[in-house]
């Protein structure tokens, strides 16, 4: 169909964007790998030329730049200095990392903001609804990365959960299921710094569209020919809700990557983000592009998914193929 | 009581109370029967507080909106009815037509299920009972080919389907008295004047009081009984039709009547009055004489010193103007 053709191109034109300026900005950007060899007056400028060169970093950037898609498209991502090993295994081994955080976040929230923001929204002016936008205001108005040292502190301080890695260093001798419950106790601490500053983001957009909705004259409408309250709000506001809530849904996935990022720093999670900060402080140029790339792929599968689901709920998009917003 | 009216409105007001500046009393003070059976028509320029009285009988008014005086709806005091019996009353006994159907179906239900709601709303039917009662409805509101009609969304339909969706819903439940918020707005001439004798026949099939709120006179001549014509929240004159286009009263309904003979022999899309001399004053700040005063050509001392009382010049016949009393 038409529209999903349209999606598949925009996602592509997005992933060749976010490429070509990642090249553009660690070309501009100061310093490289080797600046600590040249300090070494036991490496000669001959051996770090020859190193250069090997890694096809004496090319001009337009043509690193097409070897590097040339590969992309084969899955090579290029060669990390730094770990001496190809990118994408290393990536692939710490984005499943991520994505398990991310997931279960993203699930959890959406599980969480949606029947949370409907019901302050329906109940507008009430208890819940002071106190969720009471709440998620005060999140909102303190950095992620302040929330996310507290509460490394407090579980720290009060010994609840263990911190840094995602399993025991004895994990080998559990059985499946204590090792289920061993990630799960060290995922619980990220999960829940991502959860809480997305919940209070998302909440608010809920209750925004669900109240949006409720003031359109066809709801109105709908109460003059005598609906009750719950069938209006079920059948005749939530569907209509549903198509920014989904929109919204790709916005979410790239906000928790961007926070999973800081998050799995702090907490030690061995997600792409430590992995990306440690590239970009050692220059490893191939990771790091590697690693902003998965990120964009993620976050651009993700809207993709979330325009696709909106087909199925906004007959506008359905039957005309168009695009209704 | 006189007669046994199906709705008797008396002393009717809305006052608007926004958060910043004047209140706005959109209605005021307005007095209305009709009888079962009966076709009345609102007729008033834009702004004059006909969409506010119409959401008033049904008690359904924005937030910020105050209305007091008295419905009585068979019997039934509107006024202090609780919001369950309110809710049991609207779409089954009082139905309204809202002014744009463009606006007024949910962009993501089907016209079919749409109108099924309102059965659902009000009436203990078999999800197929239903479905075939409204295809009966569509067949009612003139659709030939209801099964298409029924899975198509609001989008998909054209201006005069959707008027004719909204009345199905209306007429779902076979409600004593429509209410008509100028349901021909939006529509060219050929399509209002179907739509105008779908509502006649409606009367004709199933006894249903009607009252069609127009700014357009052309609408409601030969439609309406009687006439109700309004001005900035009041009602100034009110009469049979024939004696309303026939020999009007009231300064305000004679200078319509001039405007509208002369539109009406210009065949075309009707969708606004040209402006009688003068603007109909700001509801927000009103002063104390006649209020069309400012605009009237046979304005006399009296007339801006207190508004005129209702004069009965013929029985059957009301007015407020000074010119038949003091
Ligand atoms: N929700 C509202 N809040 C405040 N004022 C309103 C509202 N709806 C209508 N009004 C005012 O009330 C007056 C009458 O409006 P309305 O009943 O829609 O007139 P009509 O249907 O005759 O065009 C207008 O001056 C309008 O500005
Ligand atoms: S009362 Fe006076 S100003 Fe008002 S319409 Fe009659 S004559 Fe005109
Ligand atoms: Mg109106």
């Amino acid at each position: 169909m038409n529209y999903i053709l349209r999606r598949l191109l925009r996602a592509m034109l997005l992933l060749v964007g976010v490429s070509a300026l990642c090249f553009l900005f660690t070309e501009m950007a100061p310093g490289s790998f080797f600046d600590e060899m040249r300090l070494n007056p036991q490496i000669s400028p001959e051996t770090i030329a020859a190193l250069r060169s090997s890694y096809g970093l004496d090319q001009p950037l337009a043509v690193r730049y097409a070897r590097w898609v040339n590969a992309a498209l084969r899955a090579d991502l290029g060669y990390s200095i730094a770990y001496n090993a190809p990118v994408a295994p290393l990536l692939w081994s710490r984005a499943k990392n991520t994505l398990l955080l991310t997931t279960c976040a993203l699930a959890i929230t959406w599980l969480i903001s949606v029947p949370l923001g409907v019901w302050a929204a329906s109940r507008r002016g009430g208890l819940v609804d002071r106190a969720v936008t009471l709440a998620s205001s005060f999140v909102i108005s303190v950095p992620e990365l302040v929330i996310a040292v507290g509460l490394l502190a407090l579980v720290v301080r009060w010994r609840i959960l263990p911190v840094g890695g995602m399993m025991s260093a004895d994990s080998d001798a559990l059985s499946m299921l204590a090792k289920l419950k061993d990630v799960a106790r060290h995922l619980a601490l990220p999960a829940f710094i991502l959860i809480l500053c997305e919940t209070s983001i998302i909440v608010r957009h809920v209750r925004a569209s669900v109240l949006e909705v409720l003031g359109a004259t066809y709801v109105q409408a709908a109460r003059g020919l005598g609906m009750s309250q719950s069938r209006l709000l079920f059948r005749h506001v939530l569907p209509v809700a549903a198509n920014p809530a989904i929109s919204l849904l790709g916005f979410s996935l790239a906000g928790l990557l961007s926070g999973s990022l800081i998050v799995e720093v702090v907490c030690g999670w061995p997600g792409l983000g430590p992995l990306i900060l440690e590239a970009t402080l050692s220059r490893d140029l191939y990771l790091v592009i590697g690693g902003i790339m998965f990120s964009a792929l993620f976050m651009i599968g993700g809207n993709f998914v979330a325009d696709m689901m909106l087909i199925v709920v906004d007959p506008r998009i359905r039957k005309e193929g168009v695009d209704a917003r | 009581m006189a007669r046994d009216h199906l709705i008797r409105v008396s002393d009717l007001s809305v006052t608007y109370c926004a958060d910043e500046g004047m209140p706005i009393r959109a209605v005021d003070g307005i007095s209305l029967e009709i009888s079962p059976q009966e076709i009345v028509g609102i007729l008033g320029e834009s702004g004059c507080g006909k969409s506010t009285l119409a959401g008033a009988l049904l008690r359904l008014l924005p937030p910020g909106a105050k209305s007091e005086g008295g419905i009585l709806f068979r019997g039934l005091e509107l006024m202090n009815l609780p919001e369950a019996e309110l809710r049991a009353l609207r779409g089954r006994e009082i139905a309204l037509i809202p002014q744009d159907p463009a606006l007024s179906l949910n962009p993501v239900i089907t016209a079919g299920v749409l109108i099924g709601e309102v059965l659902r709303a009000h009436l203990p039917l078999s999800a197929a009972e239903r479905r075939q009662r409204v295809k009966e409805l569509l067949c009612e509101v003139g659709f030939d080919r209801p099964e298409e009609i029924y899975s198509a969304y609001p989008h998909q339909l054209s201006g005069g389907q959707r008027q004719r969706i909204a009345i199905a819903q209306a007429m779902a439940c076979r409600p004593g008295l429509l209410v008509a918020d100028e349901p021909t707005g939006k529509l060219d001439a050929t399509l209002q004047s179907e739509i105008i004798e779908l509502l006649s026949k409606i009367r004709q099939q199933h006894g249903t009081a009607i009252l069609i709120i127009s700014h357009d006179p052309a609408i409601l001549a030969g439609f309406s009984d009687r006439i109700a014509v309004m001005y900035a929240g009041r009602i100034v004159e009110v009469g049979s039709s024939a004696e309303i286009f026939g020999r009007p009263l009231h300064p305000y309904t004679q200078a319509l009547m001039r405007i509208a003979s002369s539109m009406i022999t210009s065949a075309g899309v009707i969708s606004r009055f040209p402006a009688i001399a003068g603007e109909s004053p700001d509801p927000g700040c009103i002063a104390e004489g006649c209020r069309f005063e400012p605009r009237c050509s046979e304005r006399m001392d009296v007339c801006s010193q207190r508004y005129p009382q209702t004069f009965l010049p013929e029985p059957s016949r009301l007015v407020n103007c000074f010119k038949y009393g003091e």
